[in-house]
């Protein structure tokens, strides 16, 4: 009774999460799925850490930290580019993508310094 | 230092990073890339650079001097902003004053001072600076230039560890007391993400940045603030009952992933033997662990515990401000000001660790005490200004508003708008305006105070202030103004110069040959390499214990042991600073118990005890045989006894236990002027082939020996 009563619930949830998200604009959907994707490279890499062995430890080290820190990076934008976030209201998107794309830039210069 | 910048400017760069520095710690040598935090070194070499390539001629020596006084005007810039973000301008602008001369940041920023500290706490001001503005603003740019920041503290100085950990603390306590907000997740997530690959990218501290606990408290408030970012997006999207439903959803399933984490990372942590501390560190969460498993880090005078006078002569009246500044910064309280509030709270505790880490506190006392000095003016001065103009009621009524708007709520985040609005406002429909104009008029009588106690406040305040001034001076002069190498001595017969260092280090460098190795306690290998130009066995950098233990252990050996484990070092001089003609109390006589216990936590069969009278450390007849053989106590009093008769030490206040002995296996080849540095150079191994042809008794080898006898009594005649 109670299983049912909370699968019953969680379909519920994932209903209205759906409707919830389907409102979102495109751009925003964009963005998301490629947060997405770089933590799902991430895990990719990790699992192969486990199974293979992190020798090169930098490569490891740069590899995971540039997804995990594109997926920030593009958490970052999204939020700055969000209409909802009343915060950032009189930020315009273009300067919101030119930080973003400075911040990547240094990040991703960082790394292939640090790839060795 | 100075070598390394020479070297930096001379070779470039990439030499630089792959020096092999064999004239010190030999015979081991060092890496000096990755051994050292290159922060100062850069920055003195491109400031060389830059000044070389403008045409203007300055030499390295001179760049070196001056680059302490740069970055302390620069260090008071930063205080400024970031007063500035948390208080506004009035308040930056004391808080840089204060700074620019506190005393306890003046012992760093003196020209000559050429020390990593000198240009860190800039970079650390300015790290929070940009955190705080980035906070503020939530634009991803600042983020960059704080991590920027970041990267040049790490290269700097070791106190890096204080940002990674006090950043994360302030996040963690915005979460836990609701303040989170998506500009927190900008200035946080990505600072993390890219510090943490800049710091690997130092050599001293490479793949430490992931792998020590220092830093693990960034990795887990990051993950923290993930998982918080992502349930404020999810309870902004659904309707609060579903909200709930999928709460509990998500708790019972989290909390069983969150313990399998916590636990492996406590297994992961737990498994290392020092729990993943470096020692340092450990030390500042343990104010005991240092003394009790590291000497060589307790055996600075800098990483003792500080005393309350060093308080009063470091922050001096700053001290007392602090409180005040920690409640108006209470009102009202913002992310800055309580990220303030943070610094200084971790600051006094880790001051109250380490004297040497006064330094960190210095800024954040100032900051305080700014803040506090600010909003008291503001208050006083207000009050003096209501008082005048209450008499004519009606002019005041704009003039208040807007002055009120700017005094009373310096938050830089609502301040424009509101203030835009409220003039709008007031232009448009002052009529309707007036009720609420009356009633905070009637609140800012209720502030005020009257006008006689204001002007007596203002004016004890300023003499506060100037008393801080005349502190602060009196303390650049008498303190931090003469070169420590240089010592005076004021008394009833005039001022006393003791140049004995120079002298003696003049002497190495005139009266040795260029290959000569000198064995000396670690305090002096900077200086031995630096002014003599002799390969040291060790210096001030302390990255090797075992073999600064083995130094000790020679020093505390008799003789004999001591000339085998000098000889295996191929050691021709020995140098002791020792201070009992002249009462000099930073001698090694009284450095010694550390080389003993140094030397024993290395090699077990120096034990302290030995070197002890019932617990007691002295030299007099009452010591120890062990202690009245040992090395260090011959060096130190050899032919001591021939000053004064007597053999009377002024810094232990005692007559020496042992007066008249002989060396077998030293010489003395140079003492100076006031005894103060001895220099004995290490006797030849004794030729046993001439003493089993003495029992030959052949009557010309005999000849020979006995003149090799002779020699052997006075062979540099």
């Amino acid at each position: 009774m109670a299983k049912s009563s909370a699968t019953k619930d969680a379909q519920a949830l994932f209903h209205s999460l759906r409707s919830a998200y389907a409102a979102t604009p495109t751009n925003l959907k964009i963005i998301d799925l490629y947060v997405v994707f770089a933590i799902s490279t991430a895990l990719i890499q990790v699992v192969y850490m486990a199974l293979v062995g992190s020798f090169p430890f930098n490569s490891f080290l740069s590899g995971v930290l540039s997804c995990i820190g594109t997926a920030v990076l593009a958490v970052c934008l999204r939020i700055q580019v969000n209409k909802e976030n009343k915060e950032f209201k009189d930020l315009p998107p273009e300067r919101a993508f030119a930080d973003f794309v400075l911040c990547n830039l240094v990040l991703h210069l960082v790394i292939m310094n640090f790839l060795g | 230092m100075l070598c390394q910048l020479q070297f930096l400017t001379k070779n470039g760069i990439y030499d630089f990073w792959n020096w092999f520095d064999d004239r010190t710690w030999y015979p081991l040598g060092r890496v000096i890339g990755g051994t050292v935090y290159p922060g100062l070194t850069l920055t003195a070499g491109t400031l060389w650079w830059i000044l070389n390539s403008l045409n203007i001629p300055l030499s390295v020596e001179t760049v070196c001097v001056f680059t302490a006084p740069t970055f302390s005007a620069l260090a008071a810039w930063a205080t400024y902003l970031l007063t500035k973000e948390v208080k506004g301008t009035g308040a930056g602008l004391t808080a840089a004053a204060l700074l620019a001369m506190v005393p306890s940041y003046i012992s760093r920023s003196v020209a000559g001072s050429y020390d990593n500290e000198a240009v860190a706490i800039f970079a650390l001001i300015f790290t929070f600076y940009l955190y705080i503005k980035t906070l503020n603003t939530g634009s991803l740019f600042y983020a960059t230039l704080n991590a920027l920041a970041y990267f040049y503290m790490v290269c700097s100085w070791g106190g890096y560890t204080f940002i990674i950990n006090l950043i994360p603390m302030h996040a963690l306590l915005c979460i836990v007391t609701g303040r989170y907000s998506p500009r927190l997740y900008i200035a946080y997530a990505p600072l993390v993400i890219l510090g943490t690959l800049l710091a690997a990218l130092v050599p001293v501290v490479g793949f430490n940045a992931v792998m020590t606990s220092e830093h693990f408290a960034s990795f887990l408030v990051f993950l923290i603030l993930n998982v918080v970012g992502l349930v404020y997006y999810i309870k902004g999207m659904l309707t609060p009952k579903m909200f709930k439903v999928a709460v509990t959803l998500v708790v019972s399933a989290g909390l069983i992933v969150c313990c399998a984490v916590v636990a492996v990372l406590v297994a992961l942590v737990a498994s290392s033997p020092t729990k993943g501390w470096s020692g340092r560190s450990l030390s500042l969460l343990d104010p005991t662990y240092a003394s009790k498993y590291i000497p060589i880090i307790a055996s600075v005078s800098e990483h003792q515990p500080p005393t309350w006078p060093s308080y009063f002569m470091d922050i001096n009246v700053l001290a007392f401000l602090v409180p005040a500044g920690i409640i108006a910064c209470f009102l009202p309280l913002t992310d800055a000001s309580s990220f303030v509030i943070l610094y200084l709270v971790t600051s006094v505790y880790f001051s109250g660790v380490m004297v040497r880490l006064m330094l960190v506190l210095a800024p954040a006392a100032c900051i305080m005490s700014g803040i506090a000095l600010s909003s008291a003016f503001g208050v006083f001065t207000r009050s003096i200004k209501f008082a005048s103009i209450g008499k004519q009621d009606d002019a005041g009524d704009i003039g208040n508003g807007v002055t009120q708007n700017h005094v009373v709520k310096p938050d830089r985040n609502e301040e424009p708008p509101k203030e835009k609005a409220s003039r709008k406002k007031k232009k448009e429909k002052e009529n309707v305006e007036k009720a609420p104009t009356a009633a905070k008029k009637s609140e800012r009588r209720l502030l005020m105070l009257p006008m006689e106690a204001s002007v007596v406040a203002i004016l004890l305040l300023v003499l506060l202030g100037a008393f801080y001034v005349v502190h602060c001076v009196w303390a650049a002069a008498e303190a931090y103004s003469a070169p420590s190498i240089v010592l005076t001595s004021q008394s009833h017969d005039g001022l006393h110069v003791f140049d004995d260092f120079r002298e003696a280090y003049a002497w190495l460098s005139h009266n040795t040959d260029v290959d000569d190795k000198v064995a000396s306690w670690w305090d002096y290998g900077y200086q031995t390499t630096a002014m003599a130009n002799r390969t040291v066995i060790v210096d001030n950098n302390t990255w090797n214990n075992t073999h600064i233990a083995t130094v000790g252990t020679a020093m505390s050996s008799p003789e004999k042991a001591a000339w085998e484990i000098f000889n295996s070092l191929d050691v021709k001089y020995v140098l002791v600073v020792f201070g009992g003609l002249v009462g000099y109390p930073s001698d090694d006589i009284n450095k010694f118990l550390w080389m003993v216990r140094i030397g024993g936590g290395v090699f077990p069969h120096i034990k302290e005890p030995d070197y002890l009278r019932d617990g007691q450390y002295r030299i007099d007849n009452m010591a120890t045989p062990t202690m009245l053989n040992c090395l260090m106590y011959k060096l130190s009093y050899y032919r001591f006894v021939e000053t004064d008769g007597k053999g009377f030490d002024r810094v232990r206040r005692t007559e020496i236990g042992k007066k008249h002995f002989k060396l077998t296996h030293f010489e003395e080849v140079f003492t100076t002027h006031h005894w103060m540095v001895r220099i004995y150079k290490l006797k030849p191994p004794k030729n046993r082939l001439r003493g089993k042809t003495k029992k030959s008794k052949s009557k010309p080898t005999s000849t020979i020996s006995k003149r090799s006898a002779t020699q052997k009594k006075n062979p540099w005649q």
